[in-house]
């Protein structure tokens, strides 16, 4: 007997369920699914929860118009901060509609993040505002480690893609595995940038993850104002 | 190493945390934050108890075809691309580590936080077969270096003060400045993330617990505030999960539900900074990401506990609520515990884990005051478990032989009413005699404990009886 079978077959004797058992009748609770009425809403409000509990979080937002004025605001935001002019980006070619490298002084690189990025660029899937969280996920055009290892995470977030709740986020994973991609690697939900309060329980942002995290916020509910 | 505290010698334990200044004024922060944050973390979610029975019933159906979705789960990890380990016990979980690890050539091995490693004492079998580990959780990471282990389910480190953390970042990280300022947390936890920064990035293998499994999809959940967590199941080339078999749930659905009370319950926040849901290996064309991942599904004996009245243990999400909330864990910290798992969740699972003969004394010390129960969000009966085991303790003999004596002395007394209120009755006078005109006795009788450090009142007025059929009487009367 393998470690599998023994495990298993404790287990059907303690449940009392036979090994050729069917699979278990859809739980009761499953057509009732429990919505936080915070998650719920009009688009606009939504935006505005998004806000309000995103900015709780340490998160920074900074609002345009457009996607072609992102460049210029991540230029304006990062020289204002001081936090100098080179980035990693995101590959993904939905990235080059914010005009990034059109942006004065700042120098881009395209791909994964190093230890020695300081900066880096990412789009999200979509905006969670019960908690203002953001959803993010690895895939070719979005390497899991620009969201990680830089000390200042820039994200891209589109308006209309602020959802009210985490069920709402994954639709939106779901409806790409129904054009035939399968479940991406890893699905994210960012809220602030990383903190710790393992020491006397003072709360320290900025531990392994990134220390700021930006929300370049393009348009509003309805789409881009341009 | 700190030497280790067992739970058999609790009641010595309890002395040492009694009279460490230090450890009394972190626990009293402690006590005083979560009364505090309590009301305002369930409040701001109107729909905070309806979620908690809502995890409850996921859990409780889970359990109850506990082998179909683990079967699920293993089909759809497979299918990923990940690969999944079924470990009876510790030891087995253990070898298969080492075996995945030297099957990869491995070196250094980066940890994510994880109880249950804690719980098959991973890090000192790794070390002794030649890896170099290193904890990535800035308490865990802390704890590592003073060789001690986590005192709280996910504050491990919250017995320290920051002098003694400073202390112990001056002993190890002797090739820094020494007389760089390590005055506040904010620098320490600068220097942690420089340290392990480089730790990160060598790492060969990656180890992290998991907070859930989600069998439709075969996923992971790990939830970290820190970051260290998703750093260390990417960077390494092999991502090794450990989890015990009751952290599965059927759907991503089920994970989100349990999600809103999980982080509201642990620390008091909306939700961690970073929840994630992994996936298998590395995709074709992902430009990061483990090439390997592999998965233990860990029994060690919750196989046992499922059968049984212990069975509602296993709904526990390891949030850490009735710790920070019970008056004893408040009084004595984690570590007079003796296991893995301290506070009430700790003297209801160490028995089961380690055996009722070498964990007594834990279930006994409850004054069962149902703080935990309150706060738990998966509504364990931590109390009445707790009862459960002082029973069985009693009934296996372990407990002292005079407790015995006196319990059944007292059961021989209690079933013989007219002998139990004749006797009530002289005793009171005599305790009332000896209080005399104070009213109050610096020591009585079966009492020391108490009396060691205050007085004992004398009973006024007769005994509960006669004052209950008094009053039913003038009752009567009216």
């Amino acid at each position: 007997m393998t470690a599998r079978d023994d495990i298993l077959s404790r287990i059907r004797a303690a449940t009392g369920r036979a090994a050729d058992h069917g699979p278990p009748p859809a739980p009761e609770y499953a057509n009732a699914a429990l919505i936080p009425a915070r998650a719920t809403g009009a688009p606009a409000e939504l935006t505005a929860r998004f806000i309000e509990m995103a900015t709780e979080t340490a998160a920074t937002i900074d609002r345009v118009d457009g996607s072609a004025d992102v460049g210029p605001a991540i230029a304006a935001w990062l020289e204002a901060e001081g936090l100098g002019a080179d980035i990693v980006a995101a590959p993904d070619p939905a990235m080059d509609a914010y005009r990034l490298d059109a942006a004065p002084g700042i120098s881009i690189r395209k791909g994964a993040a190093t230890g020695n990025d300081l900066v880096s660029v990412t789009p999200t899937l979509a905006g969670v505002a019960e908690t203002g969280s953001l959803m993010v996920s690895a895939t070719p055009g979005t390497p899991y480690t620009l969201n990680f290892l830089p000390e200042t995470h820039i994200a891209v977030l589109h308006a209309d893609r602020i959802v009210g709740g985490y069920e709402d986020a994954w639709a939106r994973v779901r409806r790409n595995q129904e054009t035939g991609s399968a479940l991406p690697r890893t699905v994210t939900l960012i809220t602030g940038p990383s903190r710790s309060s393992d020491i006397e329980r003072t709360v320290t942002i900025g531990v392994h993850g990134p220390k700021r995290l930006h929300i370049v916020l393009v348009g509003n509910a309805d789409g881009e104002k341009t | 190493m700190a030497d280790q505290q067992t739970s058999l010698e609790f009641s010595r334990n309890v002395a040492r945390a009694q009279s460490d200044a230090d450890l009394q004024s972190a626990l009293e922060k402690l006590q005083r934050d979560t009364r505090l944050a309590r009301p305002v973390i369930t409040g701001r979610l109107p729909e905070f108890e309806a979620l908690r029975d809502r995890a409850v019933a996921i859990k409780n159906h889970t359990l109850a075809h506990l082998d179909h979705y683990l079967e699920q789960f293993e089909t759809n990890v497979t299918e990923a691309g990940g690969h999944v380990h079924w470990c009876n016990d510790a030891a087995g979980a253990r070898d298969t580590i080492l075996q995945i690890c030297r099957d990869t050539g491995a070196k250094t091995v980066g940890k994510g936080k994880s109880m249950v490693s804690e719980e098959i004492h991973l890090n000192d079998f790794l070390i002794e077969n030649g890896l170099e580990v290193v904890e990535t959780d800035l308490g865990e990471y802390i704890l590592q270096l003073r060789e001690e282990t986590p005192s709280h389910v996910v504050m491990p480190a919250i017995h320290l003060k920051k002098e003694q953390i400073a202390t112990t970042f001056r002993d190890h990280h002797t090739e820094l400045d020494p007389s760089r300022p390590l005055d506040a947390p904010s620098d320490m936890t600068e220097e942690a993330r420089i340290k392990l920064r480089e730790k990160f990035l060598a790492a060969d293998v990656g180890i992290t617990g998991a907070n859930m499994l989600i069998a439709e999809t075969g996923s992971i959940v790990v939830v970290t505030n820190e970051g260290n967590g998703d750093l260390i199941q990417t960077l390494p080339r092999v991502h090794i999960v450990i989890a015990a078999i009751e952290k599965v749930v059927p759907r991503i659905d089920d994970a989100l539900s349990v999600l809103r009370i999980l982080a509201r319950s642990a620390t008091g926040q909306e939700i961690t900074c970073y929840t994630t849901f992994a996936t298998g290996s590395k995709r074709e064309g992902d430009l990061d990401g483990p090439e390997e991942f592999h998965l233990i599904l860990l029994d060690n004996g919750r196989t046992k506990l499922l059968e049984g009245e212990f069975r509602d243990v296993l709904c526990c999400i390891r949030c850490g609520a009735c710790q920070s909330a019970c008056p004893v864990y408040g009084a004595v910290g984690g570590h007079a515990y003796g296991g893995v798992y301290g506070g009430p969740i700790g003297a209801v699972l160490t028995p089961a884990l380690d055996g009722i003969e070498n964990a007594w004394t834990l279930p006994e010390a409850s004054s069962f005051c149902g703080s935990c129960e309150a706060v738990c969000p998966m509504r364990i009966p931590l109390p009445r478990l707790m009862r459960r085991w002082r029973d069985i303790a009693h009934r296996e003999k372990l407990n002292k032989a005079g407790t015995r004596r006196g319990l059944a002395l007292w059961a021989w007394a209690a079933k013989r009413p007219k002998l139990y209120r004749a006797g009530a009755r002289i005793a009171l006078s005599v305790l009332r005699g000896l209080g005399g005109r104070r009213g109050s006795l610096r020591r009585a009788p079966l009492a020391g404990g108490w009396t060691a450090f205050r007085d004992l009142p004398a009973p006024e007025g007769g005994t509960f009886v006669d004052q209950w059929q008094k009053s039913r009487r003038t009752q009567v009367r009216k």
